[in-house]
């Protein structure tokens, strides 16, 4: 083993990537980083913690002498500058960085340092601020990320792994672009099909199906914290869920990156905005709120302001802003004032600060019942005034009723109101009637249509303060208005505060070097498996310049010269002889790059919690393929919502089509997420979440073993296999492994299913009772098979869902 | 018969090691190493621990400190007076926003416990036999005033969603040495006055720390642990048969795509299998002698506090290393001297059970249990009760490496403010870390570019206390 290790550190040493002498230090790749890490928390943009007034991240501060002489970097002359004198000083007092950082430079860190000197300390803009430049490419080279990737490949004496075969690239597509398995009549059809344009026509048909818009919503409501509860202390259910229907449409419509981004922020705003992108401004609003008794509305405006901040910097600026919040950025060029400056955007949001979840805007579901809606409002609103009017007349009338009534005895002062005096009031009998029936048709209707919260922009602006170490009670803070963080490209905005429009529109502008980097990056992960730049939520000094700079760059000018459109990115993506690689690794590779980071293969990774729970059901015929429409409850464990209150509250599973749907319309109870997505690391959605975990943990395989949902899967595929499939044993196994993993078994898999079907055979036939408990579970009816033959087949079914190259993408 | 020979796995591992190549070692030795608990991420401590493990007794709600560890005489005198205004100005109130601020007497009498004479609730008799083993800490205060962000700031430190819990941070930093369990489990029970406050699982979350050290809540009813049991009809035997054949074609598939993650997938399906023997017998205490259920004061399953605390020492003796239990419905607004009658029958055999046997299995000495809440309570009534506090509250430690027979810090004269000695939540982190071996500043994560720790930029340890 120590012999394998070491011939790791060989091999490592020999990419090159280490800079040997002959190269010329990059600042940005080598030394920025170095810098960032180790200098920037006492030496960077915050004033406040500077130490010995030196500020490293900005050349000509980090060539002024001090007052005792020295020069932290004597460009060209590297003995002569203090910061070498430093990193290599063995006196305590003296040497960089100091021992109480648990921090520390290697040797051959040092030696960069030196060099860089040497060859004259020259600095380089942050790459990710600097402007998006596109790359040129060869237009002949055919995929421009191909050559791209080869380009950079060359460099390393790397090529592209062969292409994966037919069965597995339909499995990978199906799977990136919808989340779902490939029937298995197509994955037959598209294995023999040798027409060029096969693999080209099978994205477009993938592209083009409304499972696509689900898959992508997966991505995306993780990003913009979508949940269908609030999320503090009672963590009270909340009316979002057209919210989720608009982002599934908008990915399935193509709409606009930019225009999204707009209607999230903004559709409010829009002038005549439609329904739809008020809808969109639900973004704003699904932050974690509180109606916590004895909250104060000070601590948690302060909270949402920078909630919204936060979320801001993370969907669209991989900017980790959260640390502006108290003191300048240690790292990156966000001041305590940008970040509250940026709070200011969101003053007009009107909202309730302690309080429970507004019910929302009504969203009609087809013309028909707007027009009712309006119809019956018209109605209403004259007979209310009736009703409610008041008169002299009325006032004698109600003063005889009360005479009559103490007369006769009652002193009840509750029972001698105007509204008791009213409900009985003879001449009111026509108009009251009236009221209550068009009232009842109202209720009915709103209570069946579904609502939304949205934003509503509110003229009494709150004022916005500085908070001096995001201390709410600290009202010294200077007050600020709306604007948009001086580090950054931005346009003039001249007589008025900009509002939300206006960040909406500087996200998306060709000018911002942040957003379309940014979000190819993630779009990358999605169909590659990691980053080009890994640090999926950073993008600030700390997060990683990509290996291969050019790509990322290359492919966001491309976004923003398509006008944003996804497709467009996505199709290409998954198009590139890259992406088409076998997933396959020689032990070469994982020894050379075990992240794969240099693409000379495909990445397999288990799925999203989400699409393990589709592809179960999908392959056992449960899934119902209903798009949209308010969350679901799928079986949960009783007593898992015990600690909940306020109210208290059970889960109760929902019946019938409710329980077979995908695993994105889970009902989204932030603090008690469904047992099963919390085990394949779904995200709570609490925070804006970039990157998910990719756990392996113990608690996936009792979830896959044991819960309801996955052991129904199983006795639904034993059934099908039992209907379906004719033949022997050996036919049925075939066709089991087919359906479930696209391939046919191998002799060994083959045998060692057998065994297990003959043995539980064997044994359910003995025990009959036990098959039938077991066939029991779950509301889903297979039909007349004999129980012992349909348990026995369910214990494979169970083997199968939960084999690891089920849950995995390859 | 142990279903998964060592053997068995050894012949697995190396005709593994032979198909992966290198890069696939460290996570086949890491998964080796999980065969006999969590493998954390520090070789070695720190420094040599005090305590092996933590038991946290979450008294959730915010316990009065006032009618519990902290005595003030003064505050009696001046029951139904004005709070002076210089104290209260300008700071963080809760449900007592914009009404007359009086002092409210302390509803219970104290008396002195053991030879070392510490002073709390005469309603804590049998916890008062083990004052000698208890560290007082009279000088606790939060940032956080409500019930959910005070949580948070208790368990991570921030009041920010998505940081990992201190048992999270325990298991990360020194693994676990439990055998087929969590390295981090929680329990919950509730109290019988009704005001039992939502707690949420971000309170034993991993945060951004990897899933494995997230917080495993044991629960009393239904499955222990969320899809524990085989389906109905599925006996051990058959079930074992289903996961053998998984790992078995698991074993098959990865001689020809040479997946690294193959290697753990079938350790924690092994790992699955046994959790599923493994923590019904955790749970069954009706084995214990009928002194221990006496002395704890539990029935098998009845789900109270005082059956939490005897699961947490059967969870310590297996090697656990942070055991959390929840005990709610402390938030007493109203009639809290009803309400603490009821706290104290609750706790007070409880917590001394919990103690007693702890030092009679010698497990005191490396077990630092700790007890405390989110925040105390004013000093000020609200009716018949106290609102939420942040200023200055009250926990106490034993076992672990604290000084034993000790008190620490103390508030001002009313109760309000934490003024000798102020210890702050991280400072209480720190110490805590620092008992097990850990220095706070040196267990880090990398997280959105920063180097994340369980007491974020503060800390310090309480060396005063430490035996």
């Amino acid at each position: 083993m120590r012999c394998l290790l070491a011939l790791t550190f060989l091999l490592c040493s020999l990419l090159p990537n280490h800079a040997t002498a002959a190269e010329k230090i990059s600042f940005n790749r080598q030394i920025r980083p170095l810098l960032s890490d180790q200098c920037f928390a006492c030496h960077g943009p915050d004033a406040n913690k500077r130490k010995a007034n030196l500020r490293l991240d900005v050349r000509e501060e980090a060539l002024k002498p001090a007052k005792s002489g020295a020069q932290a970097i004597v460009p060209g002359q590297p003995e002569q500058s203090e910061l070498i004198k430093r990193i290599h000083a063995t006196d305590p007092d003296d040497a960089m960085p100091p021992a109480s950082t648990h921090k520390s430079l290697t040797d051959a860190q040092k030696a960069l340092f030196h060099q860089w000197i040497a060859e004259g300390a020259e600095y380089q803009g942050h790459w990710a601020y600097l402007p998006v430049v596109k790359p040129s490419v060869d237009p002949a080279a055919g995929n421009p990320l191909d050559a791209l990737v080869a380009a950079r490949q060359q460099t390393l004496g790397l090529t592209l792994s062969p292409e994966a075969d037919k069965r597995t690239l339909i499995r990978r597509l199906s799977a990136d672009l919808h989340g779902l398995p490939a029937p298995v009549a197509e994955v037959e059809a598209f294995a023999n099909d040798a027409a060029p344009d096969a693999y080209d026509k099978l994205v477009d048909r993938l592209l083009n199906a409304p499972a696509y818009g689900e898959r992508m919503a997966v991505w995306w409501l993780d990003l913009v914290r979508y949940a269908d509860s609030s999320g503090y202390h009672s963590d009270r259910e909340r009316n979002v869920s057209p919210f989720r229907d608009y982002v599934i449409a908008s990915f399935n419509q193509n709409k606009p990156f930019d225009q999204m981004t707009i209607e999230h922020l903004a559709g409010d705003l829009l002038p005549n905005a439609t329904v739809e992108q008020r809808i969109g401004s639900c973004f704003n609003k699904l932050l974690l709120t509180t109606d916590e008794g004895g909250a104060q509305s000070k601590d948690y405006e302060a909270r949402y302001l920078e909630d919204r901040v936060r979320a801001v910097g993370a969907v669209w600026l991989a900017q980790t802003w959260l640390c502006s919040q108290c003191h300048d950025h240690k790292f990156d060029p966000m001041l305590t004032k940008d970040f509250y400056s940026m709070g200011a955007f969101f003053a007009d949001i009107e909202e309730g600060i302690i309080a429970s979840p507004e019910p929302g805007m009504l969203v009609f579901q087809n013309p028909t019942q707007e027009q009712e809606h309006a119809q019956l409002t018209a109605a209403r609103d004259p007979l209310q005034k009736a009703y409610d009017a008041d008169s002299p007349e009325l006032q004698q009338r109600f003063q005889a009723w009360q005479k009559v009534q103490r007369d006769a005895g009652v002193t009840d002062e509750a029972k001698l109101k105007l509204e008791i005096y009213k409900a009985q009031a003879p001449e009111l009998v026509a108009v009251r009637t009236q009221l209550e029936t068009v009232s009842a048709k109202l209720k009915s209707l709103e209570d069946a249509t579904p609502r939304c919260i949205v934003t509503r922009s509110t003229p009494n602006k709150r004022t916005v303060r500085v908070l001096p170490r995001g201390d709410f009670l600290n009202e010294s803070g200077s007050v600020v208005t709306a604007a948009l963080p001086g580090y950054l490209p931005k346009p003039t905005i001249e007589g008025r505060e900009p509002n939300r429009l206006d960040l909406a529109q500087w996200l998306v502008s060709r000018d911002n070097p942040l957003t379309a980097r940014v979000l190819v990056n993630r779009l990358w992960k999605l169909f590659y498996g990691a980053g080009l730049s890994k640090t999926l939520e950073d993008f600030g000094l700390q997060g990683e310049m990509p290996p291969n700079a050019p790509l990322l760059d290359w492919l966001a000018s491309e976004m923003m010269d398509r006008h944003w459109n996804v497709k467009d990115l996505v199709r290409l993506m998954v198009t590139s002889r890259t992406y088409k690689q076998t997933s396959t690794a020689t032990p070469e590779m994982l020894v050379r790059d075990p992240e794969n980071r240099e693409l000379a293969r495909q990445s397999r990774y288990r799925m999203d919690a989400e699409f393990v729970r589709d592809f179960a059901l999908e392959t056992s015929r449960l899934l119902v393929r209903k798009i949209g429409g308010p969350s679901v409850k799928q079986y949960q464990p009783e007593g898992y919502w015990e600690n909940l209150n306020f109210p208290v509250r059970t889960w109760e599973a929902s019946a019938g089509e409710g329980l077979y749907r995908r695993g994105l319309y889970t009902w989204w109870q932030r603090s008690f997420l469904h047992p099963s997505m919390l085990a394949f690391d779904a995200s709570s959605r609490e925070e804006c979440t970039a990157e998910r975990a990719r756990s392996n943990i113990p608690q996936q395989a009792l979830a896959l073993l044991n819960d309801p949902s996955f052991v129904e899967a199983a006795r639904a595929l034993a059934g099908r296999v039992l209907k379906e499939a004719p033949g022997d044993d050996a036919t049925r196994l075939i066709w089991i492994w087919r359906e479930a993993l696209q391939r046919p078994p191998n002799d060994a898999e083959k045998a060692m299913l057998t065994t297990l079907l003959t043995k539980h055979r064997e044994q359910f036939h003995q025990d009959v009772a036990a098959a039938q408990a077991f066939t029991k579970i779950g509301a889903f009816t297979v039909g007349e098979i004999d129980p012992a033959e349909l348990a026995a087949w369910s214990s494979v079914a169970r083997v199968v869902l939960n084999l690891h190259e089920f849950i995995t993408r390859s | 018969m142990h279903p998964f020979s060592p053997l068995h796995r050894r012949a697995f591992l190396t005709r593994a090691t032979y198909g992966f190549g290198a890069a696939a070692l460290g996570s086949l030795l890491r998964q080796d190493a999980s065969a006999v608990g969590l493998p954390g991420i520090l070789a070695a401590p720190h420094h040599t621990p005090k305590a092996k493990r933590v038991i946290f007794l979450s008294m959730a709600g915010g316990p009065s400190h006032l009618e519990t560890f902290d005595y003030k005489p003064v505050l009696a005198k001046m029951d139904g007076q004005p709070m002076p205004e210089s104290m209260t100005k300008g700071q963080q109130i809760a449900q007592l926003q914009g009404q007359a601020l009086k002092c409210f007497a302390p509803q219970h009498g104290f008396k002195k416990y053991g030879q070392a004479g510490q002073e709390f609730c005469e309603l804590l008799p049998l916890l008062g036999t083990m004052a000698d083993e208890m560290c007082i800490v009279r000088s606790l205060f939060s940032e956080a005033i409500n019930h959910d962000p005070a949580h948070m700031f208790m368990n991570t430190g921030s009041q920010i969603a998505g940081r990992p819990s201190m048992g999270a941070w325990a298991t990360y930093g020194l693994g676990s040495e439990a055998e087929n369990l969590p390295g981090f489990v929680v329990l919950t029970s509730l109290g019988r006055g009704g005001q039992n406050q939502p707690i949420a699982a971000r309170q034993w979350s991993s945060g951004f720390l990897p899933s494995r050290y997230q917080g495993v809540h044991l629960r009393g009813k239904g499955d222990p642990v969320m899809y524990l049991n085989a389906p109905a009809g599925v006996t051990a035997e058959r079930q074992q048969d289903v996961v053998k054949t998984i790992n078995a074609l698991n074993g098959e598939h990865d001689a020809v795509v040479h997946d690294p993650e193959i290697a753990t997938r079938i350790a924690q399906y092994e790992m699955a299998f046994q959790m599923q023997s493994s923590v019904p017998e955790l749970m069954d205490i009706g084995k214990e002698p009928a002194s221990i259920l006496d002395l704890y004061g539990c029935k098998p399953g009845d789900g109270s506090f005082a059956y939490n605390c005897l699961l947490a020492r059967r969870l310590a003796e297996r090697g656990v290393r942070f055991i959390q239990l929840y005990h709610k419905d402390w938030d007493h607004h109203g009639d809290i001297k009803q309400g603490i009658v009821l706290k104290a029958e609750e706790i007070d055999r409880a917590c001394m059970a919990l103690l007693t046997d702890l030092k009679q299995r010698d497990m005191l000495k490396d077990t630092l249990v700790i007890w405390g809440g989110e925040f105390g309570r004013t000093p000020m009534s609200q009716g018949n009760g106290r609102d939420h506090h942040n200023k200055g509250f009250s926990v106490w430690m034993a076992g672990g490496g604290v000084k034993p027979g000790t008190s620490y810090g103390a508030t001002d004269e009313l109760g309000y403010q934490a003024v000798q000695d102020p210890v702050e939540v991280h400072d209480l982190h720190a110490t805590m870390q620092h008992l097990m071996g850990i220095e706070h500043t040196r267990l880090t994560y990398r997280f959105q570019g920063r180097d994340y720790r369980l007491t974020d930029i503060k800390g310090k340890v309480i060396t005063p206390i430490l035996a």
